[in-house]
């Protein structure tokens, strides 16, 4: 490319000697070069908005395992492509350099976080679970059945599948833990 | 709605287009409002009072939809001679008893159609006294049905003095545009449009809408205005209508799912009932009192059988009664506020929180952080170290010296969760709809599904059994799904179609009908059966919106059998037809012997408009072909509640248990049901204190997700809304002192927090009862932590513990404040200006 090629290709150039800004004088060769991320991805994948109860489509943009870009699923009869700004931002949810993604550990009376390995911790809290149902079993309040612990509790928010909330509600009643709630009454 | 639901708005601004007048009733003016033909400004508390002066303007001015009425309502059956209602009884109904604080329904009950003719067994009428009010009441609400006469006495001209309809007609004759704005501030003139509008937008040709959230549930009668507006609704034809209803819009992506498959203490998955000490002893007992053997109730033998078999499999047989005697037993109260005062005094010892964050998410957060300190063991799974993580080393409490790390002693395991990207499985939108999410990626580290967690946690827990007859619920437990991939993930599907139910070939059910109580069929959840329809994941369809009607079928799956309006038999008049043409939506053709239309009817499909149940049917059988209300005992919509309710079968205008008002329509000030915590942790503000003057209200902001958790993280967002405000009017900055962009400390008997000024047109001082009410909205996003970008003083430490007594919510949208200029103090120093305040 000559120089007065490439001059000639400086959008600055072409908008100064008249040409409209908003159309092609402002194109160059790099963003000639330019394709959306949505383009290149390797898969994509249909999805939900993880924040209110609307259920806009999402459409999950894949590219060498890592999340690209997150957008509106035009094809939703309930979103028809929209999102709003918490959607729209969803890709950070995932995405963001601080998010946490190793198991921490607070000892009783403890000042700090310390590691703590995943199958370790796992096997720690089934051991309480299992310890703390024995311990605080109810066999009988006031002379009636009731077959429960009142020792463990939980709360889940709704943001759960409902697959998890089946497995938790099941695995919890087989417990015996009657102390399950949810942001659904708050 | 256009604040905390944008998306769905667009299709208010469609029908606006279309020539739809909207109203915006709300405390502040938002983008709604700006989008709204009119903005009512209201007082945050007095919506009963508004939606009752509706009611009596329909009744007072014959604009109800009178065929509608007669036909889908309980207007014309008459109540026992027994009840007596607030007018004269000064805001009580008959049956309180004021030791307990609990009513006893029998008086509101029908009157039988025959002498002699005794109510049906089960439910309220089952039983009696104080014990059972404790056990078998509030708890149950919102799960079954409510058990009525199916065949009460009638009057269709409804004149009896006794009848609903003149019953109604009195409750609400105090309810007057005057106490509107006495009450509510909104001038008659305001009022006087609104009601015009809405007249004229319902009957044959028309219908009315009304959308709420929690600015409506968040109350100590919260069910009670849900119930305002279904009368008003009833008596003006919108109900089961297109363009009708009464629309929750829910606040998070599966709150829906989390009630239909409840992580919730009193229902088990599909609204049946947890059973109750005492009254449930064994499954023939249970099923007397879990809900009405008239309408689709009456097959709860079936829907029950089902989930046991579903649950514990070969171990359920007929003999053991499908291990009913597996399920733990309910004694009263075991809601999550509750639960945090048990935290407290010692009785919960291990608290797993999933995907939650109470220490700034729940009221009271003082009493919520205090419990955590009070565990043994807490599990917090979440994708952030949100402050219910992280209290116990940077909490409010270690801030001020009253608790210090080395002194909690609870145990904390944080694990990290995957991202709705990283694990595919079901949202129940608001309106009932399963979508499927395919999985896009892998979870980064130790991040897993709750599904893996709670899968793997069953999987240790079974491994740990001793032969005691208490592990034997464990032991028999139905414990086996496919795993996939490195991290052994169970699989969701195999979980779904679990839920879905299956047959006795083994083959995936299709329809709840098909439930037997012969323990030859399997369902994890009635209402969900056919989601795995034909073995197909039917939550998964994403046929184009564009390729479809607008009813849109094909995309995702609606509970129940992917019907998308509810009760839309009424949509048609009582012989099957279409009311009229331009509101035709679901109708009987008389040529092919079924109803058809635009949706899945919500009526059994060949069930003949002239169908009359015969004496002592059961079940849908007793529900006539015009009686489109199928869930409920009697077919009907219940203009009046002869039971199902804890604190009265009519609304009634209580004042919020913190009001700086008196109740003018009664003597009875607030709701007398309502649960109160007689605790030092969490004290009240003091009715009508002149030191909490004004109403607090809190409220979301569309750049934020309740508690922050999962935006206050996020740079974009954190960005839009960088800081905790207060948005009080021009004439209470003058009051108060307050500076725009300024610091204000807001503070109740609970707390004392700092926020940035915003001083607004938008939030209006209201002149009523011959003064000025002044009002504070407070956005409850934010937290001292949290991971957050920002961060900020969390609202909710600002509200009391005090619940609604149908469902334990609490009030969190009305109570009082009082506010002043400046940042808050820190240290010893905040707890002494709390102090100060209770002591006055």
């Amino acid at each position: 490319m000559g120089a007065r090629e490439w001059a000639g290709r400086w959008p600055v150039l072409r908008q100064l000697a008249g040409q409209d800004p908003r159309r092609d004088a402002a194109r160059s060769a790099r963003t000639d070069a330019l394709v959306p991320r949505t383009a290149t991805a390797d898969s994509v994948a249909r999805s939900v908005c993880p924040y209110c109860a609307v259920g806009c489509g999402q459409l999950v943009y894949v590219k060498d395992g890592k999340v690209t870009q997150i957008e509106g699923d035009p094809d939703s009869p309930i979103s028809r492509g929209r999102l709003c700004p918490k959607g729209s931002a969803s890709k950070q949810l995932v995405t963001r350099p601080g998010r946490v993604t190793e198991v921490l550990y607070r000892r009783p009376h403890g000042t700090g976080w310390e590691r703590l390995d995943l199958e370790r911790a796992m096997d720690m809290i089934a051991d309480r679970v299992v310890e703390t149902r024995r311990r605080t079993w109810e066999q009988t309040c006031e002379g009636e059945q009731v077959r429960r612990t009142l020792g463990i509790a939980s709360l889940g928010g709704a943001t759960l599948d409902n697959e998890e909330n089946y497995l938790m509600k099941k695995l919890y009643t087989a417990m015996g833990a009657v102390q399950i709630e949810n942001q659904a009454r708050i | 709605m256009a604040e905390c639901h944008p998306v769905g708005f667009q299709w208010v601004m469609e029908a606006k287009a279309r020539g739809t007048k909207v109203f915006h009733i709300d405390p502040r003016f938002t983008r709604t409002s700006a989008m709204a033909d009119h903005h009512v400004p209201i007082r945050a508390g007095s919506d009963i009072v508004l939606l009752g002066a509706l009611i009596n303007h329909v009744l007072s001015g014959g604009h109800d939809f009178r065929e509608y009425v007669l036909a889908y309502t309980n207007a014309a059956d008459i109540v026992s001679a027994e009840f007596r209602d607030t007018e004269d009884l000064d805001g009580l109904f008959s049956g309180f008893d004021a030791e307990s604080r609990t009513y006893d329904p029998a008086s509101w009950s029908y009157e039988p159609a025959e002498e002699g003719e005794a109510a049906p067994r089960g439910g309220e009428h089952a039983g009696g006294g104080r014990h059972h009010a404790e056990t078998a009441r509030p708890d149950q609400y919102g799960s079954g049905g409510a058990t009525a006469h199916p065949r009460p006495r009638r009057d269709e001209t409804l004149t009896h003095p006794r009848c609903v309809y003149q019953l109604l007609k009195r409750h609400f004759s105090r309810y007057s545009p005057e106490m509107v704005e006495q009450m509510c501030g909104i001038p008659a003139a305001d009022f006087h449009r609104l009601a015009a509008a809405v007249v004229a937008a319902s009957g044959r040709e028309h219908t009315t809408a009304w959308v709420y959230s929690v600015g409506w549930t968040q109350h100590t009668v919260g069910v009670q205005y849900i119930r305002s507006a279904a009368i008003l609704q009833l008596l003006l034809g919108n109900m089961g209508r297109p363009g009708g209803g009464i629309l929750a819009l829910r606040g998070h992506a599966s709150i829906q799912g989390s009630t239909d498959i409840p992580t919730l203490f009193n229902i088990l998955p599909g609204y049946l009932p947890m059973p109750k000490a005492g009254v449930n002893r064994g499954l023939e007992e249970y099923l007397a009192h879990a809900a009405t053997d008239t309408g689709f109730w009456g097959n709860k033998r079936s829907y029950l059988v089902s989930l046991l078999k579903s649950w514990w499999g070969d171990a359920a047989t007929a003999a053991n009664d499908y291990c009913y005697d597996y399920l733990p037993r309910l004694t009263g109260d075991h809601g999550t506020y509750s639960t945090v005062l048990g935290q407290i005094d010692g009785t919960v010892k291990g608290y797993f929180v999933v995907g939650e964050n109470p220490a700034v998410g729940s009221s009271g957060g003082r009493t919520q952080r205090l419990g955590l300190a009070g565990l043994e063991w807490l599990v917090v799974r979440d994708m952030t170290l949100i402050e219910t993580a992280t209290f116990w080393r940077d909490g409010p409490e270690i801030e001020t010296g009253e608790l210090r790390p080395e002194d909690i002693g609870t145990e904390v395991f944080f694990l990290p969760a995957a991202s709705h990207v990283e694990k595919e499985g079901t949202f129940t939108q608001t309106q009932r709809l399963l979508q499927w999410r395919e999985k896009a990626v892998e979870p980064p580290g130790d991040c897993r599904s709750d599904l893996w967690f709670y899968y793997h946690l069953g999987k240790r827990i079974r491994q740990r059994l001793a032969d005691d007859e208490i592990d034997r619920p464990l032991r028999d437990l139905t414990w086996d799904y496919p795993e996939h991939g490195e991290s052994r993930e169970p699989s969701a599907e195999a979980v779904l179609r679990e839920i879905n139910g299956t047959g006795p070939d083994g083959r995936a059910l299709s329809s709840y009908l098909d439930l037997k109580a012969d323990g030859s069929t399997r369902c994890g959840c009635w209402i969900y059966c056919g989601v795995y329809a034909d073995e197909v994941n039917q939550a998964a369809r994403r046929k184009p919106g564009g390729e479809q009607s607008l009813v849109a079928p094909e995309w995702g799956w609606a509970w129940p059998l992917n019907r998308r309006m509810l009760y839309n038999r009424a949509s048609a008049d009582p012989r099957g037809r279409p009311w009229s043409e331009r509101k035709a939506y679901v109708w009987w053709d008389e040529e092919r012997g079924e109803w058809t239309g635009a949706d899945v009817p919500d009526f059994e499909r060949d069930k003949s408009p002239d169908y009359r149940p015969p004496p002592g049917a059961t079940a849908q059988a007793a529900i006539s072909g015009t009686d489109p209300f199928i869930m409920q005992a009697d077919g009907k919509g219940w203009l009046f509640a002869p039971s199902g309710l804890g604190d009265g079968p009519l609304p009634a205008h209580y004042e919020p248990h913190e009001s700086p008002l008196p109740n003018l329509l009664y003597g009875q000030r607030a709701n007398p049901a309502r649960k109160i915590y007689d605790r030092p942790e969490t004290p009240y503000n003091p009715a009508g204190s002149s030191r909490f003057p004004y109403v607090l209200t809190t409220y979301r902001l569309t750049e934020h997700h309740t508690a922050g958790g999962m935006s206050r993280t996020l740079p974009y967002l954190a960005e839009l809304q960088p800081e905790m405000f207060c948005e009080v009017s021009p004439e209470l900055a003058a009051e108060r002192g307050l500076v725009n962009g300024g610091w204000a400390t807001i503070v109740t008997s609970r707390a004392a927090i700092e926020a940035r000024v915003l001083v607004s047109g938008r939030v209006r001082a209201l002149r009523l009862q011959g003064r000025t009410i002044h009002q504070v909205g407070v956005p409850y996003h934010w937290g001292w932590a949290g991971g957050g970008v920002v961060t900020g003083d969390a609202a909710n430490d600002l509200m009391p513990i005090v619940l609604d007594p149908n469902v334990y919510i609490q009030e969190g949208k009305a109570s009082t404040c009082d506010i002043r200029p400046g940042r808050r103090p820190t240290g010893r120093a905040l707890l002494d200006l709390i102090e100060e305040y209770r002591r006055e």
